[in-house]
């Protein structure tokens, strides 16, 4: 490949390098074909340019660098929307990370047997004060406790003791009020249960199981 | 002579163009699998699974350097062009 520069002075003698002949102070290099043969501009239909449209005669592009550059430029968006996505994967990765190093939830009382009417239910915070949660007695010696945001989309569930459901009233999913697990509608994970102690007169929440069956 | 030192002809443009629209392919294919990967992994997190987060991430980080790597024979051959 030839480098040199086309501007800069020749020796005027016929025969020096970059002359070849030619008369006059041009150099050689002036008269070389700057495209190779296949950077012909090509319409994208690959018809002749003189059976194109008179827009495109007149506005001519060359659409196969044009196609070279689109696919080229979309490649490096991708190559940028693959390093998110895999900063996201970190980042849940992270997450986990912190969960198990937090431990074990702290002991937390949450109401007292009597507070808690048969076929009734209570909303409570646990483990954190914007974590609500629901306390549903389905019967005089049953409690079961869950976290109310829905699995699908975390709207607040509402217990329907008396048919044994919790109902979420967003987009009508429906869970199992003794197992938690999702019956009808979009959700498709269980809610997440609050495990449950109780000593004597006292309810304890001792920590959350989030499972995905 | 190109720039890897060898005397081989540059590709010409139109191998090129073959060549991005090949690797373009396949770091699509790559991309729909980390979003895949992606919901999958969360959808596993946040139903109590740990066990698929690590390998995901190291899957996923897997796809983003074969990505990276493809992209950089894209800087190869348009830095060997001129």
């Amino acid at each position: 490949m030839e480098t040199e520069d086309p501007r800069a002075p020749l020796d005027v003698r016929i025969d020096s390098p970059g002359r070849e002949g030619l008369t006059g102070t041009a150099p050689a290099t002036l008269y070389r074909r700057l495209r190779d043969s296949e950077e012909i501009t090509l319409a994208p239909d690959g018809r002749p340019m003189d059976e194109q449209p008179a827009w495109r005669t007149e506005f001519p592009i060359d659409w196969p660098q044009d196609h070279y550059v689109e696919r080229r430029d979309f490649m490096k968006f991708m190559v940028l929307v693959s390093l998110s996505l895999t900063i996201g994967q970190f980042w849940i990765a992270g997450q986990n990370w912190w969960r198990r190093r937090r431990g074990d939830l702290p002991l937390t009382r949450v109401a007292s047997v009597g507070d808690v009417p048969v076929g009734g239910a209570i909303v409570f915070s646990y483990p954190g004060p914007s974590d609500d949660c629901l306390l549903v007695r389905p019967a005089a010696e049953t409690f079961v406790a869950y976290s109310q945001k829905c699995t699908h989309l975390s709207c607040a569930v509402r217990p329907r003791a008396s048919e044994g459901l919790i109902a979420c009233p967003c987009h009508d999913g429906y869970f199992d009020l003794l197992s938690g697990r999702p019956v009808a509608g979009p959700p498709r994970r269980p809610l997440a249960r609050i495990r449950l102690d109780v000593r004597g007169e006292q309810i304890y929440a001792t920590g959350v199981e989030a499972t995905t069956a | 002579m190109s720039v890897d030192g060898t005397n081989r002809r540059p590709f010409t443009r139109g191998q090129r163009t073959t060549i991005l629209s090949g690797m373009l392919a396949f770091v699509i294919m790559l991309t729909v699998l980390q979003l895949w990967l992606l919901t999958a992994t969360m959808n596993a997190y946040l139903g109590g699974d740990e066990r698929v987060v690590w390998p995901a991430a190291v899957t996923s980080a897997g796809c983003f350097l074969l990505n990276a790597g493809l992209l950089r024979y894209l800087y190869f051959l348009d830095r060997e062009r001129r």
